[in-house]
């Protein structure tokens, strides 16, 4: 066949999404194929955009705090705790020592709960169901006492600006303490079961590659960055809340004694001596929880006029169990933020899916994906929408809007 | 070929299911049919899981004690409660409620609280059942 001349062979194109029962979450793939192999590899993300931040400029920042337990439907605590953060850098709040114990005991549980789904999801993904089911059951140990202590299961409600809203009494230790010496216990059970299983690493051994230098190029972070062998934790870099307290650092895959691949079973490795390494931080922080108030001040009207002639801006920063998690907060002396922006950390992960997927097999992508653990209803901040046309704006189209904007104020 | 999940099945087998099942022990034919022979007192709920304490379910209002202050307004994120004028009171809407508990800290006369009931699904969001005041 000449060239230019349609045809009927190989590179096709293989759409994904962005509503597919291998996806767990919306976002549309397209794969050029050649066999099985893909070739190349694109993503179109945006399309569980929600308009949070457009509510939160027209709410208090104690609203706030709410509506940002619900950005995830994973992390009930990451966004609260970096939002309240970055208020309280606006307002000077120090908040104090008991509650930022408290804040980083529920975050680790917070870690705990998502790597077991995580781990469960993989296990799926790989067709182990009996594996994800068990990985689901053990998570469930975490998650009732996320809710002994908070009192509910996925909204947590626990962060107020200043502190938190619920204390940890030492009547309650002993059920926590339970929790954690079941997951130490279990520990040794899931790496066997995991690591060991001739299956699982036949599928992740070499599957989706992520080289350390395209893992630091992509900014990638959290467990997908310390799995290329990127050491870098918010939790140890820039030490926060409690964590300047605890002697951590960040894991890499040669915890578990071999070397740095940056594949998936790397990525199985890291998450799950993370969750010992939460285990441990919450033991820490139970036995050297300093006593005190809850709160920098329990008067919420009080708090709230404190907010309210508050003038400045902050960025709160965490490492949420999927990376560094960041909230921008511009307060200009009202009652709502005068801007509010969230970069949730599968933000900067989903690039990394293209070096991984280039050159792997279709029937591999569905591990992949999952891989970097996404959450896209936490990323997806931007779509736009006109009339019934949908389009990305890329940097020109918007600075041509912008000028054309100036010219029609200027009237000419 | 290393399989250690297997051990892993057989001690399953013996074990009870980690979930309750719920509202029925085995599925009924039609879970509506069910639950109106519940309604009717011929057949049990299989209970759900106890609720822990603290557990934020539908709001309760203690209309006596209070005193239309407003406060619990302004910090409701999902502007669920509404103030009625000509009584000074509030209504709040529990199909838009989002189980916060952000009022119960607020108000000064500790008049609202949040009650461990939580099976609250209905078709009509207006239903008396819906709507606190
Ligand atoms: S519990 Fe929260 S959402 Fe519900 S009425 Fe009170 S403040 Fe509003
Ligand atoms: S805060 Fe309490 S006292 Fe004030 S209006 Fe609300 S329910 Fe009434």
């Amino acid at each position: 066949m000449s060239e230019g001349t349609p045809t009927k062979k190989a590179p096709y194109v293989v759409p994904i999404g962005p509503i597919h029962p291998a996806l767990k979450e919306p976002v549309q793939f397209l794969f050029d194929m050649e066999g099985e192999v893909v070739k190349k590899a694109d993503f179109a993300p945006g399309q569980a955009h929600r308009g949070i931040e457009w509510m939160g400029m027209r709410r208090n920042p104690i609203q706030i705090i709410h509506m940002t337990d619900r950005i995830c439907g994973i992390c009930g605590v990451t966004h609260s705790f970096a939002f309240a953060r970055a208020i309280e850098q606006i307002v000077d709040i120090e908040v104090p020592a008991h509650a930022e114990y408290i804040r980083v005991i529920i975050a680790e549980f917070e870690r705990i709960q998502s790597h077991l789904l995580w781990a469960g999801v993989a296990a799926h993904e790989l067709g182990f169901d009996t594996l994800f089911y068990l990985a689901w059951r053990v998570r469930e140990e975490a998650m009732d006492v996320i809710e002994y202590i908070t009192g509910n299961r996925v909204n947590y409600g626990l962060i107020q600006v200043g502190g938190v809203r619920r204390d940890i009494t030492p009547e309650q230790h002993p059920t926590i303490q339970k929790c954690l010496d079941g997951y130490r216990d279990l520990l040794g059970k899931m790496l066997n079961l995991f690591l060991k299983d001739t299956t699982i690493a036949i599928r992740c051994k070499d599957c989706g590659l992520l080289s350390f230098e395209e893992a630091r190029n992509l900014c990638t972070v959290g467990p997908t960055a310390r799995a290329s062998g990127v050491p870098k934790d918010v939790r140890v870099d820039y030490p926060y809340s409690a964590y300047g307290d605890l002697d951590i650092s960040p894991i890499l895959p040669t915890a578990y004694g071999g070397d740095i691949n940056g594949d998936v079973y790397d990525r199985i490795v890291v998450r799950l001596l993370e969750v010992a390494q939460s285990v441990e931080i919450i033991e820490t922080c139970l036995k050297e929880m300093p006593e005190g108030p809850i709160l920098w001040e329990p008067k919420l009207p009080k708090l709230l006029s404190a907010c309210k002639k508050a003038q400045g801006e902050a960025v709160g920063r965490h490492e949420a169990p999927r990376g560094e998690c960041l909230h921008y907060v511009a307060m200009d002396g009202h009652e709502a933020p005068a801007m509010w922006k969230v970069k949730a950390s599968s933000y900067s992960n989903l690039h990394s899916w293209i070096p991984m997927l280039e050159g792997e097999q279709l029937a591999d992508v569905p591990i992949i994906v999952a891989s970097i653990d996404p959450c896209l209803s936490c990323t997806d901040r931007v779509a736009v929408i006109r009339g019934a046309k949908r389009d990305l704006m890329t940097k020109e189209d918007l600075h041509q809007l912008s000028v054309e904007k100036t010219r029609r104020i200027q009237g000419c | 070929m290393a399989l250690p999940m297997i051990r892993e099945i057989f001690a399953q087998v013996f074990k009870r299911p980690a979930t309750n099942p719920f509202p029925a022990r085995f599925l009924p034919p039609s879970v509506t049919e069910f639950l109106k022979k519940v309604g009717a007192g011929e057949a049990t709920i299989n209970p759900p899981v106890a609720t822990p304490p603290n557990f934020r379910g539908k709001i309760v209002y203690d209309r006596d004690g209070c005193i239309g202050c407003n406060l619990c307004i302004r910090v409701c994120p999902a502007h669920a409660i509404e103030f009625i004028p000509e009584t000074k009171r509030i209504r709040i809407y529990v199909a838009q409620c989002i189980f916060c508990s952000q009022c119960n800290d607020i108000c000064p006369k500790g008049v609202l609280t949040m009650s461990p009931e939580f099976l609250l699904a209905t078709e009509d969001r207006f239903a008396e059942s819906q709507i606190v005041e």
